[in-house]
C-alpha cells in the first residue's frame, strides 16, 4: 500500500530549490489552474477529491472553503497552521523542509481558489530554521513569477508572509491562532463567530494545515476524481503518519488511508517492528489528544475487524473502544512502559499548556496532574482513581475550546483500558 | 504559559539601561511591520521579541521591551502580557547557552528522562538554573516537534537529536570549546527575507 502522492519527489537530490522542483513538474498544477481553471473549478476539484482536513478534526476541506463569507467586502485571508506541537506529531516539519514548493505552490492554488491576496503561514517559533528555508521557497517562486503581482500575466497577485509564533501548543488552535498573529496572548475566541466570517483582523478567513494544503497540490496535478479513488470510503488520499515510541523505524511514512495497522507496525515499510523485540502493549494512534488502546484493540476492533488507518476505523467503538486517527501522530509502547506515568506526563503537558480562560481546564488540569503524579509516586488512594475519571468528566464539553477535552480523553481512556495498572500502583 | 506551580519572586528584571537596534536591524523592523495591514503593526510583535530577546542581552528586560513597545506604538503592558505568555520569551538573564530538553511523553518513553538527569548531574544543576561560570542555563519544555528523533533538545533554537548521556557530553564540551565564537546558524532577523 505504500504510496507516494504528497512525498512521490522527496527523494530528488536538491528538490528543496526551485530550479530543480520545477524540473520534476512542480509548478505545473499552479500553471495549469492559474492559466485555464476558474477559481471555482479549483475548490470543485478539492471538493471531488474527499481531502479532509489533516490537522486533526478531519473536518472536509472544500465544505470549509465554501463556508467563506464571500459577500464581504472586506479582504479574505488564508491562513496556513504550521504549529504543530500536538505531542507525537512531526509531519508537518517534514513536509517544510524536504518539500518548501509543495507547500508554497498548495497555497497559490488554495488562495486563488479562495480569492485570497494575503496568506499568512503561523509557524511554532521552535522551527526557527524553517523559516528561512520557507522564505527563501518564498523569495524563488516570486522571482519566478509565481508569487506577487500579476502571476504569469494574469489579474491573480498574492503575497505570503511566515509568521513565527514563541512556544504555546494552544495556538494550533485556530482561533488562538488568529490572536496570535494578531499580536496578542493565544487565548482561543469564543466561536461563533466563526473565522469564515470573523478571522483575521475581522475579515473572512481560512484556516487549514500544512499537510492539507501540500495535498491541494496533487489535487490539481492529477484530478480531484483520481484522488478520491485513493483510500478507503470517506478516508480518501493518503495520510502522512509520523511514528515514535518504541519502535525499530520512528519516522514520518505516506501510507493510503486503509493500510491495517498491524501492516504499519510490523511491516519493515514502516515502523519495522517493536524494539528491542519486545511485545507491543499501547498506541496512542493521532497524536497525545486522542484515546490510548491497548494492543489488542489497536490491532483489532472490538467486534474482530482489523483496524485499519482510516478516521472511520479508528473511531470505530467511539470512546469505549476506539480512538481517532487525529493528527496521525502515532506513539507505540512496548511493554516495559508505564502507563501511569504516561498519563501523569501528559497531563502535565496539558496543564502547562491551558490557557488558563475556563476554570474546568484551568483547574481541572491542574488538579488531575497533582492526583496522577502522587498515584505515580506510591502516594495514590483507590479513590483516587475514580476522581480523576469524574474531573475528567467534568472538563469534557464545558470549556471555550478543545484543549479541554484533549487533556480528559488521555485520561479517561488509560483508566478505561489500564485500570489494574493504576490500582497495581496504590497498592 | 506561567500557571506552574512556581512562584518567582519577581516577574520582570528592569537594567536601567538605554537598549536600540542597530540600523540594520531597524530596517528588518520596519520591512516586518509592512508584512501586515495598516494600522495592524501590533502582528509583528512576536517576531520582533524574538529578534530582541536575540540581540538585546539574551532576555526580554523592562528596558527592552519599552523599546520594543516604542517601535511598534504600542502600550508597555501590550508587550509585557505577551511577553509572560509564550515560553520561548525568558524575563530573566540566562546563560550564554540555554539547554531545552524536552520531558514530554514520546521523548520521556526513548530516554529522555534518563538525559535529562544526566545533564542536571553533569553540570550540577536543577531545571532552572544555571551554571556559576554563566555557561549553561537548564530547561525542561514540552514536545518540541520531532518526536521520531528524540531525545531530542534544543540549544539557543538549535536541535540536537537522538541524544544519550555521552552525546550531551560531548554537546556541552563542544560548546564549551568555541566559547567567544559566533555559532553558524543564522539569527532570527536573517530567516526573513
Ligand atoms: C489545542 C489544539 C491544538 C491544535 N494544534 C494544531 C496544530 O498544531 N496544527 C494544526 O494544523 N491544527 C491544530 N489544531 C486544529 C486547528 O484548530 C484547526 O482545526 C486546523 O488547523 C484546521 O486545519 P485542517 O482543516 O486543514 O485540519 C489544534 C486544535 C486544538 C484544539
Ligand atoms: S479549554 Fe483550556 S486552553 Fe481552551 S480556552 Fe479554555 S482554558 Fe484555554
Ligand atoms: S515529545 Fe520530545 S519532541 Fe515531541
Amino acid at each position: 500500500m505504500g504510496r507516494a502522492i504528497l512525498l512521490d519527489k522527496v527523494n530528488i537530490p536538491g528538490i528543496r530549490a526551485f530550479e530543480v522542483y520545477r524540473e520534476h513538474g512542480g509548478y505545473k498544477p499552479a500553471g495549469k489552474a492559474l492559466l485555464g481553471m476558474t477559481p471555482a473549478q479549483v475548490q470543485q476539484e478539492v471538493i471531488k477529491s474527499g481531502l479532509r482536513g489533516r490537522g486533526g478534526a478531519g473536518f472536509p476541506t472544500g465544505l470549509k472553503w465554501s463556508f467563506l463569507d464571500r459577500k464581504s467586502d472586506k479582504p479574505r485571508y488564508l491562513v496556513c497552521n504550521a504549529d504543530e506541537s500536538e505531542p507525537g506529531t512531526f509531519k508537518d516539519r517534514y513536509l517544510m523542509e524536504k518539500l518548501p514548493h509543495l507547500l508554497i505552490e498548495g497555497l497559490i492554488l488554495s488562495s486563488y481558489a479562495l480569492g485570497v491576496k494575503t496568506c499568512y503561514i503561523y509557524i511554532r517559533g521552535e522551527f526557527k530554521y524553517l523559516v528561512g528555508i520557507l522564505e527563501t521557497a518564498i523569495h524563488e517562486a516570486k522571482k519566478n513569477n509565481y508569487l506577487g503581482e500579476k502571476i504569469l500575466g494574469t489579474d491573480f497577485s498574492l503575497e505570503i508572509y511566515v509568521h513565527p509564533g514563541a512556544g504555546a501548543y494552544i495556538c494550533g488552535e485556530e482561533t488562538a491562532l488568529l490572536e496570535s498573529l494578531e499580536g496578542k496572548r493565544g487565548n482561543p475566541r469564543i466561536k461563533p463567530p466563526f473565522p469564515a466570517y470573523k478571522g483575521l483582523y475581522d475579515c473572512p478567513t481560512v484556516v487549514n494545515n500544512v499537510e492539507t494544503l501540500a495535498t491541494v497540490t496533487s489535487i490539481i496535478s492529477m484530478g480531484g476524481d483520481a484522488y478520491s479513488k485513493l483510500g478507503i470510503g470517506k478516508s480518501t488520499g493518503t495520510k502522512l503518519m509520523s511514528a515514535c515510541g518504541n519502535i525499530n523505524k520512528p519516522g514520518v511514512y505516506e501510507i493510503e488511508m486503509g493500510l491495517p495497522v498491524e501492516d504499519f507496525i510490523y511491516s519493515e515499510e514502516y515502523c519495522g517492528g517493536i524494539k528491542n523485540d519486545r511485545m507491543l502493549k499501547a498506541v496512542i494512534p493521532g497524536g497525545s489528544s486522542v484515546p490510548i488502546l491497548p494492543a489488542d484493540l489497536i490491532l483489532n476492533t472490538a467486534k474482530g475487524q482489523p483496524r485499519l488507518l482510516t478516521y472511520e476505523s479508528l473511531a470505530e467503538g467511539e470512546f469505549i473502544s476506539g480512538s481517532m486517527l487525529g493528527s496521525g501522530g502515532f506513539i507505540v509502547f512496548d511493554e516495559n512502559a508505564c502507563i501511569v506515568r504516561n498519563t501523569w506526563n501528559l497531563t502535565r503537558f496539558y496543564r502547562h499548556e491551558s490557557c488558563g480562560q475556563c476554570s474546568p481546564c484551568r483547574e481541572g488540569t491542574g488538579w488531575m496532574e497533582k492526583i496522577l503524579y502522587r498515584i505515580e509516586h506510591g502516594q495514590g488512594r483507590m479513590s483516587d482513581i475514580d476522581l480523576l475519571v469524574r474531573i475528567a468528566k467534568n472538563i469534557e464539553g464545558n470549556t471555550i475550546c478543545p484543549l479541554g477535552d484533549a487533556a480528559a480523553w488521555p485520561v479517561a481512556s488509560a483508566i478505561r483500558h489500564f485500570r489494574k495498572e493504576f490500582e497495581e500502583h496504590i497498592k | 504559559m506561567n500557571t506552574g506551580n512556581s512562584v518567582n519572586h519577581h516577574l520582570f528584571v528592569r537594567e536601567n539601561k538605554a537598549v536600540s537596534f542597530s540600523d540594520e536591524t531597524l530596517e528588518k523592523v520596519r520591512s516586518l511591520i509592512r508584512r501586515y495591514p495598516e494600522g495592524r503593526q501590533k502582528s509583528a510583535l512576536l517576531p520582533v521579541l524574538h529578534i530582541a530577546q536575540e540581540e538585546l542581552g539574551g532576555f526580554l528586560s523592562v528596558d527592552t521591551m519599552d523599546y520594543v513597545a516604542s517601535l511598534l506604538n504600542l502600550n508597555p503592558i501590550e508587550v509585557y502580557e505577551v511577553a509572560t505568555f509564550y515560553s520561548m520569551f525568558y524575563l530573566d538573564k540566562m546563560g550564554k547557552y540555554v539547554l531545552e530538553v524536552c520531558h514530554t511523553g514520546p521523548c520521556a518513553i526513548c530516554g529522555g528522562e534518563d538525559v535529562l538527569q544526566h545533564i542536571r548531574d553533569y553540570l550540577h544543576i536543577e531545571t532552572g538554573e544555571t551554571t556559576p561560570d554563566g555557561m549553561f542555563t537548564l530547561k525542561e519544555v514540552e514536545c518540541l516537534g520531532a518526536c521520531g528523533n528524540g531525545p531530542v533538545m534544543q540549544v539557543n533554537t538549535e536541535f540536537y537529536e537522538h541524544m544519550t548521556a555521552r552525546q550531551v557530553e560531548k554537546v556541552i564540551e563542544d560548546l564549551r570549546q568555541k566559547q567567544g565564537e559566533e555559532g553558524t546558524s543564522k539569527g532570527w532577523a536573517e530567516q526573513f527575507s
